[in-house]
């Protein structure tokens, strides 16, 4: 259903830490029902940003490790990353245009 | 800019904006709905078993029952758009609603169903901890606190079926009521007094939440004595009620005091003709997902109304302009 690539906390570093393009996360369960509908928004922007940001998720049920790492106790959460700093923090109301500004910044 | 002009624009979802939907849906006014980027399905999308919507005998949980709604909706065909309006132009035959992209769809009537957000407690340190402890979605965050002791404040349903279900995750949850007792209906007062991890604070508000970079402790301010005592936490959920959501309207329709919409009567018709507001947006009072959805009923019937009388009145005008000839 989505175009957008999964990463764990085994591929993290290297997937998003280590990534020559700025990278954005967006952090997920399953229970969370605003991450459900932030999901085709996230597919969307995935595709119109391809090729100048990579964008990925993480299911925070599957991986526990990183999400603490960051002290994320909000879902959703986005984070974008550049050169393996976290350069933006998204979290409650996450909208389309907030990810749009926060993908501009990097672009 | 959209070349056509539609016959009606929901702007927001929830029971009442997807109720217009299926009712102006059903009477073929093909309804465009901007349910929101994040807040679609509303409300009810972040509680969990709803218990008390007539026909679900076993309760059906709140985001299931906004599916299907949604599905209802839509099967009479309803264009469901999951983003952001930024903007209304609602005075004029024409109203124009403008989308996150900046794209114009225009309406001869739009039903405002935006129903409400959650109201914050207004304490400095509360945005600053924002997504580091303080939180306004149990369901979504409740994981994260895993035996770590929490504080819920309010009294409302709300606050005690967050109160309930953080029990299930954290060491202790401790409820803040600023009263002598709770709001909540007997079913859920029950249910918190029973529930071995939940302890109550009466008389009591937060006035302090702690912590530098996530929240380490909250102060609680005794509301007659005027005694305060900090409380380590690691999370603070918020569910204090909710503020309507008629920012983006406030300057073109009336509003009251605290921002309602105000509407005329037993009616859903605002100060502007082929205005309509429904939901949580216009109550004060009930605030259910079913009086969300008889208003949203109300809407599209007020709508299709308005709709029968602009088109007898264009009819009129051209039987008028039919007739000029034969008299010449």
């Amino acid at each position: 259903m989505s175009n957008v690539a999964d990463v764990t906390d085994a591929s993290f570093e290297s997937e998003v830490l280590k990534s020559d393009l700025p990278v954005m996360v967006d952090f997920w369960a399953d229970w969370c029902s605003p991450c459900k509908q932030l999901s085709p928004i996230i597919d969307e922007l995935a595709g119109q940003y391809d090729g100048r940001v990579k964008v990925v998720k993480m299911d925070t049920n599957a991986n526990i490790t990183t999400p603490a790492q960051f002290g994320i106790r909000n879902l959703p959460t986005v984070l974008v990353f550049q050169g393996g700093e976290i350069v933006k923090q998204l979290n409650g109301s996450v909208t389309k245009m907030s990810l749009r500004k926060a993908l501009d910044e990097v672009a | 800019m959209t070349d056509t002009v539609r016959d009606v624009i929901i702007v927001g979802s929830g029971p009442a904006g997807y109720t217009a939907a299926i009712y102006a849906a059903r009477a073929e006014l093909k309804p465009l709905v901007f349910e929101g980027s994040l807040t679609a399905g509303g409300a009810l999308m972040n509680t969990t078993e709803v218990e008390n919507y007539p026909g679900f005998r076993d309760g059906i949980m709140g985001p299931a029952l906004m599916d299907e709604m949604r599905a209802q909706a839509e099967r009479f065909g309803a264009e469901l758009i999951a983003d952001d309006v930024i903007e209304m132009r609602l005075d004029g035959d024409v109203k124009v609603v403008i989308d996150s992209d900046g794209t114009e769809h225009r309406a001869r009537t739009v039903i405002l169903a935006t129903g409400s957000a959650y109201k914050r407690l207004g304490l400095a340190d509360e945005d600053r901890l924002s997504g580091r402890g303080v939180s306004w979605c149990a369901t979504c965050d409740g994981f994260f606190f895993r035996n770590k002791p929490l504080v819920v404040v309010g009294g409302g349903d709300s606050a005690v079926e967050e109160a309930t279900f953080l029990t299930r995750f954290a060491s202790e949850v401790t409820l803040v009521v600023r009263r002598d007792e709770l709001r909540a209906s007997k079913i859920m007062q029950a249910r918190a007094f029973a529930d071995p991890k939940l302890t109550i604070a009466w008389n009591s508000q937060v006035t302090a939440i702690h912590g530098t970079d996530t929240v380490t402790g909250v102060t609680l301010t005794d509301s007659q004595t005027g005694a305060t005592r900090d409380l380590a936490v690691d999370g603070v959920f918020v569910a204090i009620g909710h503020d309507p959501r008629s920012e983006l309207i406030r300057d073109q329709v009336h509003v009251d005091a605290e921002g309602y919409v105000l509407v005329e009567g037993r009616s859903t018709r605002t100060n502007l003709a082929g205005v309509f507001a429904c939901g949580d947006l216009v109550d004060h009072t009930y605030r259910q997902a079913i009086t969300a959805a008889g208003t949203g009923c109300a809407a599209a019937l007020d709508a299709e109304r308005h709709l029968a009388h602009l088109a007898d009145a264009a009819e009129a005008a051209d039987a008028a302009a039919g007739a000029e000839p034969v008299r010449v």
